[in-house]
């Protein structure tokens, strides 16, 4: 087996102590892996759980039932039950995640914010610079903004400042949730071009696509959450 | 190898002033590397444990041992008080919430740099000078003013000399009591950049208390969650803030104003 | 010859007994401020109720006392002490400072050598070195124990920022013995290495703050410094204008209101001794009421 993303029987509910204690069962049953060169795609109408799925994967939502495990240096990792460090471990070294969003730290440019990832993996500065430069270009980020912090950056430029910084590491395995949303049809193929790219270098790609024609270019196969929804 | 030990490992520790209970049960370990923000409203507790973990108070349970340079993981309050406190002024940081409390209001902005330095034998005016001039600039404050008394600084000057003064001798661990408390939001951003990429940077370990969880979400990458002395959620401080499972962090994460 | 009325050297003997302790503890601990019993003195805090105290406490009817005052055996300060003394102990007072064998002293050391014959009483305002850097008592006593001192240094590296060099000319501060940073009391920097292994026994005072310190005889007493600043002592451009003295502590006198001036020694023993021998000053002989008046008196 060589699985990089397993995921067996788990389901999400929310519960929420302010509000009377209501719980919010989400989405059950959920068993899926992901292979090495893989791209699989999450299907289902929105708020049936595929982002918090992916989230649970990155483990920024917890996994309280069923098991979801990660190969991180040759062996599965339980994410649930990992610490706190072997999980950012996990992030820096084997699993990118790319939201809608982009966290913006003031003061902090362009261009360091996307070379970040390599240089927390001990590049050094030249390089991450000069390989996150290749990227903003490909991605059609001008120039004059790469020393800019991306606070002030528009929805697109912002998402594409994400998705460089994504895929700056070349991760075994990535999470990608909506990485197409805004962008303009240029971009959006830039984006399947480089999922093709990971995906030939074998990586393990688990993602949300609402456009129809790039989850037709880029999916291996698709899973449908709506198989495993829940009623509330 | 060394990255493969824990820095500050807290077992248990509890502090009670009389039958009150100051904190209780509390035990993580920290590595190196890691930043930590503690979190809860006043009265929680969190201070008391700040307190703890940095030597300056006493627990009346439990243990705290840091791993020093040369022996491994020693009980702090084992040692004599001569070693604790070399310890605090060499290896480890405190910032204080209020900047005057940590710094000597009455001496120079360079002198505040260099006292540490001076007070593990730096002799050298000179190279002092020149150390606390590179701090001023690390600490973005203008280094025409070395020779100017913080009193004329304003609440973010002092607050950014007061993190010069800690770091001057390359601690491994800081402990910081609210650091952002009580300075402008627009000077908050630019602190918490500052000491953001300092942490970074230097490859510190830093325990952070504070009641914002936008500094928590910011500077540290785990989190404990603290209500009436006890830890209640403990986790990534990404998980905490965004799938918060106790009925305490979720009330606390609910409460942020939606910007 | 003393006043029947007090006892020997007005204090009772178990005060003395309990002084000379303190002392014995301030010898043993070379720098080391030793808390004692400070009783209410006839005079007010500040005129050297500490210093007198600690003479009172070794002072014997042998003794030969000398008692100056910015380096002057006869200014207000001085002349009532030793007149105390005189009328509690009936002992033989001095000016000279070789035949002394007491010399209690405010903020200054004689330019005379001391012999180990001699003990040197200073009157101390304020014991404790880091006290304006840190004025919690709790704390300087724990610096102490932990020879924690680099607030010291602090305060010296202030002086050079601001003035360009270490411009603390007085009270400057020094470390006895290799262990404990003591304060001089207020005598000029001057001073300071005539402290470093004095011959004489060295004993400090304070009686409002309570605090008994020596430095032995022979110990080392080495001032604070930096190494590219290093200790330096006051040097003056004039000499003694009245015995020529050029290295000798000077005091600034001013002679009238049209800017005129002329620098002296400030220990007025060992300026009459050099005008006797007959060394003279520029100034010498041409005012009144100067000790070279009264030199040239004697002399003629």
């Amino acid at each position: 087996m060589t699985q990089m993303i397993s995921i067996e029987n788990v389901g999400k509910t929310f519960t929420l102590h302010t509000q009377g204690s209501a719980t919010i069962p989400v989405f059950d049953n959920v068993t899926l892996a992901v292979e090495p060169g893989e791209c699989v795609v999450l299907d289902g109408p929105s708020g049936i759980g595929k982002s918090s799925l992916l989230r649970m994967i990155y483990a920024n939502y917890r996994c309280l039932d069923g098991r979801i495990s990660v190969r991180h240096d040759g062996s599965p990792i339980d994410i649930a039950e990992a610490s706190p460090r072997t999980v950012l471990d996990i992030r820096r070294r084997t699993m990118g995640y790319v939201s809608q969003f982009l966290r913006v730290i003031p003061r902090v440019s362009t261009l360091s914010i996307v070379g970040e990832p390599l240089r927390s993996l001990g590049v050094d500065k030249a390089e991450a610079d000069a390989k996150a430069m290749t990227l903003l270009a490909r991605l059609g980020i001008p120039e004059p903004l790469w020393q800019l912090s991306p606070v002030t950056f528009s929805g697109g430029e912002k998402q594409r400042v994400n998705i460089a910084r994504g895929f700056i590491a070349g991760y075994p395995v990535m999470l990608l949730d909506e990485p197409t949303a805004s962008l303009d049809a240029a971009n959006t193929a830039t984006v399947i071009e480089l999922i093709q790219e990971a995906k030939a270098q074998g990586t393990a790609i688990l993602g949300i696509f609402h456009d129809t024609a790039v989850r037709n270019a880029v999916a291996t196969r698709r899973f449908d959450m709506r198989d495993c929804h829940v009623a509330a | 190898m060394a990255l493969d030990e824990p820095l500050l490992v807290a077992d248990d520790v509890g502090k009670r002033y009389g039958t009150q209970v100051g904190c209780e049960q509390v035990s993580f370990e920290l590595w190196p590397g890691e930043v930590l923000a503690i979190v809860g409203e006043s009265g929680s507790g969190k201070t008391t444990l700040l307190n703890c973990l940095s030597a300056q108070l006493e627990p009346s349970a439990g243990t705290i041992r840091y791993r020093t340079r040369h022996e491994g993981l020693r009980d702090i309050f084992a040692m004599s008080e001569a070693e604790r406190r070399l310890l605090m002024r060499t290896d480890w940081g405190f910032v204080h919430q209020n900047p005057s409390d940590g710094l000597r209001m009455a001496v120079s902005a360079g002198a505040n740099i260099g006292e540490r330095l001076m007070a593990v034998g730096a002799r050298h005016y000179g190279d002092i000078r020149e150390t606390a001039l590179d701090w001023m600039g690390r600490v973005e404050i203008d280094q025409g003013r070395v020779d100017h008394r913080p009193e004329t600084f304003s609440g973010g000057m002092r607050q950014r000399l007061q993190i010069a003064r800690n770091l001057v001798t390359g601690p491994r661990l800081v402990f910081m009591d609210e650091p952002t408390g009580g300075l402008d939001v627009s000077v908050q951003a630019r602190l918490l950049d500052l000491i953001g990429g300092l942490v970074g940077d230097l490859g510190l370990s830093a325990v952070v208390v504070t009641h914002d969880l936008a500094v928590a979400r910011l500077l540290s990458h785990r989190m404990m969650v603290m209500r009436r002395g006890r830890v209640v959620e403990t986790g990534l401080t990404d998980q905490v803030l965004d799938d918060p499972q106790h009925e305490y962090s979720q009330l606390l994460v609910a409460s942020i104003l939606q910007s | 010859m003393s006043d029947g009325t007090y006892n020997f050297a007005y204090l009772d003997e178990q005060t003395k007994r309990m002084i000379r302790r303190s002392i014995l503890k301030a010898v043993a601990i070379p720098g080391y401020q030793v808390p004692f019993a400070s009783r209410e003195m006839p005079m007010p805090y500040g005129w050297g109720t500490g210093g007198v105290q600690v003479t009172a406490g070794i002072i014997g009817p042998d003794d030969v006392l000398k008692v100056i005052d910015q380096g002057a055996d006869d200014t207000t300060n001085a002349i009532s002490i030793r007149k105390f003394f005189v009328r509690t102990t009936g002992v033989k007072t001095t000016e000279q400072t070789d035949e002394a064998s007491i010399v209690q002293t405010r903020h200054r050391i004689p330019e005379t050598a001391l012999s180990d014959k001699q003990i040197l009483v200073y009157q101390v305002p304020i014991p404790e070195p880091l006290r304006f850097l840190e004025p919690r008592e709790t704390e300087t006593r724990k610096m102490h124990a932990l020879s924690e001192y680099g607030l010291m240094h602090v305060k010296l590296y202030e002086d050079i920022a601001t003035h360009g060099h270490i411009a603390t000319t007085y009270d400057y501060p020094v470390k006895v013995n290799g262990r404990y940073v003591t304060d001089p009391s207020p005598t000029p920097k001057f001073d300071n290495p005539k402290m470093d292994r004095m011959p004489a026994l060295q004993l400090f005072g304070a009686g409002r703050e309570k605090r008994i310190y020596a430095i032995p005889p022979y110990t080392e007493v080495k001032s604070l410094d930096f190494d590219d600043h290093p200790f330096e002592i006051q040097t003056w451009d004039a000499a003694c204008a009245l015995c020529n003295a050029r290295d000798s502590f000077l005091d600034e006198v001013i002679i009238d209101d049209r800017g005129g001036r002329m620098f002296v020694c400030s220990d007025t023993d060992f300026c009459t001794a050099r005008q006797a021998e007959g060394h003279v000053g520029p100034m010498a002989g041409t005012l009144p009421g100067s000790a070279s008046e009264e030199v040239a008196d004697g002399v003629g």
